[in-house]
């Protein structure tokens, strides 16, 4: 899932300075899922706002709303009816579903709520980490189903660099070394020979080298 | 909880089972770390982050529940007001909270 986490409070209540009656809009999708942008996020964060702002002495309306995903059209379309009645849209959903709300509704300012994080997995509850960078030329099927791209800080495809120790990568004591990782894993499944058949360099033309990218599945026009 | 502010509350007491004796198996745990969640929002805001206060009790301590209703009571009061209901008493408003 897209992973984020909350903007502090203050840095919110400035960027809503201008304002007084506002949008704020979660998603039902990955900042569901992460707990940080669903329907109980804005239920909380606009009562906080609220709060805050009227214990300022200046208060706030607030329009509640959680959309089935904002990373998609036919969701977006269900604010059009209101959206122009609002000042501002404070958004919680990731940056995709900001930036399509705003494409959307050019008129109204699209505030960001959280910071995005990353692709990820939940490690355990409130915890999560980062798995894929969406390279777009998987390759874990020769790594034991560990991304070399994600998981060694340096991205690199030749197996661990001088930094490793003792499974330990050089960025930080908590951070365990991909490559151990993807050794290890390769060893347990009798797979080592897969560490020789690995590309001799990894073009990144499919990553984010190229520019903004686009996926365009012609079956499905 | 944060409604309850909305609402006018000075200060929320929340009370929940004795730890390890929740019908809920761990419903008190989860509720303490949503009390200390929004202990922190109103501490960030400016409410004070003593509004709201977490007791765990069994349901036959009705001695002990009537004491810790007083203590909180009590130190409420010494808190004063919550700044919502001082800026209400500033400019009197038909009612709080914005839109659902």
């Amino acid at each position: 899932m897209i992973t984020g986490t909350p903007k502090p409070i203050e840095e919110i209540l400035e960027m809503l300075e201008p304002y007084d009656k506002i949008i704020v809009a979660g998603c039902y999708g990955c900042v569901t899922v992460c707990r940080v942008g669903g329907e109980k996020e804005v239920q909380v964060l606009a009562s906080t706002l609220r709060l805050a702002r009227e214990a300022a002495g200046r208060k706030i309306t607030i329009k509640e709303i959680s959309l089935e995903r904002q990373c998609d059209p036919e969701y977006i379309e269900q604010m059009r009816g209101y959206v122009q009645d609002y000042q501002a849209v404070l958004s919680i959903a990731c940056g995709a579903g900001i930036q399509f709300l705003a494409e959307k509704y050019t008129t109204t300012p699209l505030l960001p709520g959280i910071n995005t994080g990353f692709l990820g997995v939940t490690e355990r509850q409130g915890e999560w980490a980062e798995r894929c960078q969406g390279c777009g030329d998987c390759v874990l099927h020769l790594t034991g189903g560990i991304c070399p791209v994600t998981r060694c800080a340096k991205s690199l495809f030749h197996g661990p660099c001088g930094g490793s120790v003792q499974g330990h990568c050089e960025v930080g004591k908590d951070v365990p070394c991909g490559w151990q990782l993807i050794i290890d894993r390769l060893k347990a499944l009798d797979q080592m020979d897969n560490y020789t058949k690995l590309k001799p360099y990894k073009g990144w033309n499919t990553s984010r080298d190229g520019g903004p990218r686009r996926i365009v599945r012609e079956d499905m026009i | 909880m944060l409604k309850a502010f909305e609402n006018g509350a000075d200060g929320v007491m929340v009370v929940g089972c004795l730890e390890g004796d929740c019908h809920y198996l761990s419903g008190n745990i989860r509720a303490k770390a949503r009390v200390q969640r929004v202990s922190a929002i109103l501490g960030r805001i400016g409410l004070g982050a003593e509004r709201i206060h977490m007791y765990n009790l069994s349901a036959g301590e009705g001695s002990k529940f009537a004491a810790f209703a007083n203590e909180f009571v009590e130190k409420i009061r010494e808190m004063g007001q919550s700044p919502i209901n001082a800026a209400r008493l500033k400019v009197p408003e038909q009612s709080a909270g914005g839109e659902r």
